[in-house]
C-alpha cells in the first residue's frame, strides 16, 4: 500500500491503436508527487499519444488512467493540471494576441479562478510571467517573440492556475541549444522550488538526466520504468 | 448626405447596415482565427436555398434562410466528425447541397425575380420593418453570445487542446459558433447579399489583424472597419444607384489594401 502513496498519475494496462496498429500495449506506470518524470522513446514510439491519454484528449482502447487517485472520467479538478503543448511548430505567428491575453486565458475559464477580481487576475498574470522571466513582455504580440520566449509564455499560461502536475510535450522542439538549457533549468526550478510534479515527453533526455527522478521508457509499445536517483546519479 | 436619411427605407437600410457591421466581425474574428473562412460561403449558399424555398412555397424567405442556415451549420459539424481527417470536406458538401437545392427551387419557381436578386446581391430599398425586427433579434443573440463567450471562443481558437484540458465544453462551443455564423449570414444577407456575406465576415477582420494589435483591440478595429465600409457603402450606392453589397465589399477590400500599404511603408522605415 505504501507504494501507492502520493501517486498523482497512474496508468493501468493502457492499450491504444491508431487505425488498427497497436501503439501502446498493456502499459502501466505511475508518477509520484514532486517527481520529475521523463517520458522517453524514439520518434513514433507513442510518447505524445500516452500524454494525450493522460490528459483525456484520447481514450485508450483498454486500461485506465488515474489522476490524483481519481479515475480520469470522474476527475474534475483540471486546474490542478498544467499542459505545455509541442507548440512552436504549430503556432500561428499572425495570431492577434498579446502575451498578457494568452497567459490570462485560464483565469476566465476555470471555476476557481473566473470569479476573482480584475486586480487579482492582473496580479496572478504578473506573477506567472515573473516566474518564467517574461514580466517585461506583457503587451507584446505572442507571434513576435522568439521560439524560446513563446515556450516560456506557454509555461506561464500553464502555471497561472497553480497546477500541481505539469505535462510538457517535447517543449524544446524548435529551440536553440542555449535557450534549451535555460528552459530545462526553469522546469527544474519549478520542480524543486515550487514542488510541481513534472511529466515531460522528450525524445532525448541526455541533457536532463541529472534532473529527472523517474524515466518512463516506451519501446515497441511497452513501458519500462526506472527511478533515477539524483543523489548518486544511478538509474535503478 | 442628409437627404439620404430623409427616406424611411434609407433609415432602415442604415439600421440594418450597422447591425451587419457589428455582428459580422464579432463572429468573423473567430472563424478567421480558426481557419474556417470558407464556412461563411457554405452557410450563405445554404441560406440561398432557404430563400428560394420561401419564394417557391410562399412563406417569408427570411425564415427559410434562417432554417436552412441553422440546418447547414448543424450538418457541417456532424460531417466534420464523419470526415475528421478531411474537415474541410464538410464545407464543400453543404455548399454543394445548398447551391444544388437553390438552383432546383429557383427553376421550379420559374426563374429569378427582383426580390431574389435583392437577396443575392443586397438591396437598400428591400429592407422592410419585419426584416429589421428579425435582424435585431438575431443581432442581440449574436452580440450577447459573444460578450459572454468571447474568452472561451478565443481560447479554443488559440489552443483547442488546452481549452479541452481546462474542462471546457469545446464540442458544444464549436457547434454554437457555427450556429451563430449561420445567424450572422441571415442578418447580413439583406444588405450585402448572400454572395458577399462571407467577405464581410472575413475582410474587415483580415484588415484589423494586419494592424498588429491584441485580440480585444483587433475586434474593435474590425468593427470600425466594417462600420466605415457599410456606412459609406450605403451612401455611395444610394447616390450612384448601384448594388450596396458590392460597394460595401469593395470598400472593405480598399481598407485592407490601405492597411497593407501603411504596414509596408512602416516596415520600410
Amino acid at each position: 500500500m505504501k507504494d501507492m502513496e502520493n501517486v498523482v498519475l497512474r496508468g493501468e494496462k493502457i492499450s491504444f491503436s491508431y487505425d488498427g496498429v497497436k501503439v501502446l500495449k498493456d502499459c502501466s506506470f505511475s508518477v509520484r508527487s514532486k517527481d520529475f518524470a521523463a517520458v522517453v522513446g524514439s520518434n513514433g514510439a507513442g510518447k505524445s499519444t500516452l500524454l494525450k491519454i493522460c490528459l483525456d484528449l484520447l481514450k485508450p482502447d483498454e486500461g485506465n488512467i488515474w489522476l490524483f487517485e481519481k479515475p480520469i472520467d470522474k476527475f474534475q479538478e483540471w486546474d490542478k493540471i498544467g499542459y505545455v503543448p509541442q507548440r512552436i511548430l504549430n503556432l500561428n505567428l499572425g495570431f492577434p494576441a498579446t502575451v498578457e491575453e494568452v497567459v490570462s486565458l485560464p483565469l476566465h475559464i476555470t471555476n476557481k479562478l473566473k470569479n476573482l477580481s480584475k486586480k487579482d487576475k492582473i496580479n496572478l498574470t504578473d506573477k506567472a510571467l515573473k516566474a518564467v522571466g517574461m514580466e517585461n513582455y506583457k503587451k507584446r504580440l505572442i507571434g513576435r517573440l522568439s521560439a524560446g520566449q513563446q515556450q516560456r509564455i506557454f509555461i506561464a499560461k500553464a502555471l497561472i492556475s497553480s497546477p500541481k502536475l505539469l505535462f510538457l510535450d517535447e517543449p524544446t522542439t524548435g529551440i536553440d541549444n542555449e535557450t534549451e538549457e535555460d528552459f530545462y533549468n526553469l522546469i527544474y526550478k519549478l520542480n524543486k522550488e515550487e514542488g510541481i510534479t513534472i511529466v515531460m515527453v522528450t525524445h532525448d533526455y541526455t541533457d536532463i538526466k541529472s534532473m529527472v527522478s523517474r524515466v518512463i521508457q516506451i519501446s515497441d509499445g511497452s513501458i519500462s520504468e526506472s527511478i533515477h536517483n539524483v543523489e548518486d546519479g544511478d538509474i535503478r | 448626405m442628409i437627404e439620404a436619411f430623409q427616406y424611411e427605407f434609407m433609415q432602415r437600410a442604415f439600421i440594418a447596415g450597422i447591425m451587419v457591421a457589428i455582428t459580422c466581425p464579432l463572429i468573423g474574428i473567430f472563424i478567421v482565427l480558426k481557419r474556417l473562412s470558407m464556412i461563411g460561403d457554405t452557410l450563405s449558399h445554404a441560406s440561398l436555398a432557404g430563400v428560394a424555398a420561401g419564394m417557391l412555397w410562399g412563406f417569408y424567405p427570411f425564415w427559410g434562410a434562417l432554417i436552412f442556415s441553422v440546418i447547414g451549420a448543424l450538418a457541417i459539424e456532424r460531417l466534420r466528425k464523419t470526415f475528421s481527417k478531411y474537415a474541410e470536406i464538410s464545407n464543400s458538401i453543404i455548399l454543394s447541397a445548398g447551391i444544388g437545392l437553390a438552383v432546383v427551387m429557383i427553376g421550379l419557381a420559374k426563374g429569378f425575380n427582383t426580390d431574389l436578386m435583392g437577396y443575392m446581391f443586397g438591396s437598400i430599398a428591400a429592407v422592410n420593418s419585419q426584416d429589421i425586427l428579425i435582424m435585431s433579434l438575431l443581432s442581440l443573440i449574436i452580440i450577447f453570445s459573444v460578450i459572454i463567450l468571447h474568452k472561451k471562443l478565443f481560447y479554443i481558437a488559440f489552443d483547442e487542446e488546452g481549452a479541452q484540458i481546462s474542462g471546457m465544453a469545446v464540442n458544444f462551443l464549436n457547434m454554437y459558433l457555427t450556429i451563430l455564423t449561420g445567424l450572422t449570414v441571415v442578418v447580413a444577407m439583406r444588405i450585402v447579399g448572400i454572395f458577399m456575406v462571407s467577405s464581410m465576415l472575413v475582410v474587415p477582420v483580415a484588415a484589423a489583424i494586419q494592424t498588429g494589435k491584441g485580440f480585444i483591440k483587433t475586434i474593435f478595429i474590425s468593427v470600425i472597419f466594417a462600420l466605415i465600409s457599410v456606412i459609406f457603402g450605403l451612401i455611395i450606392s444610394y447616390y450612384l444607384d448601384i448594388a450596396p453589397g458590392g460597394t460595401i465589399v469593395l470598400l472593405s477590400v480598399s481598407i485592407l489594401i490601405i492597411v497593407l500599404i501603411i504596414k509596408a511603408i512602416k516596415k520600410e522605415k
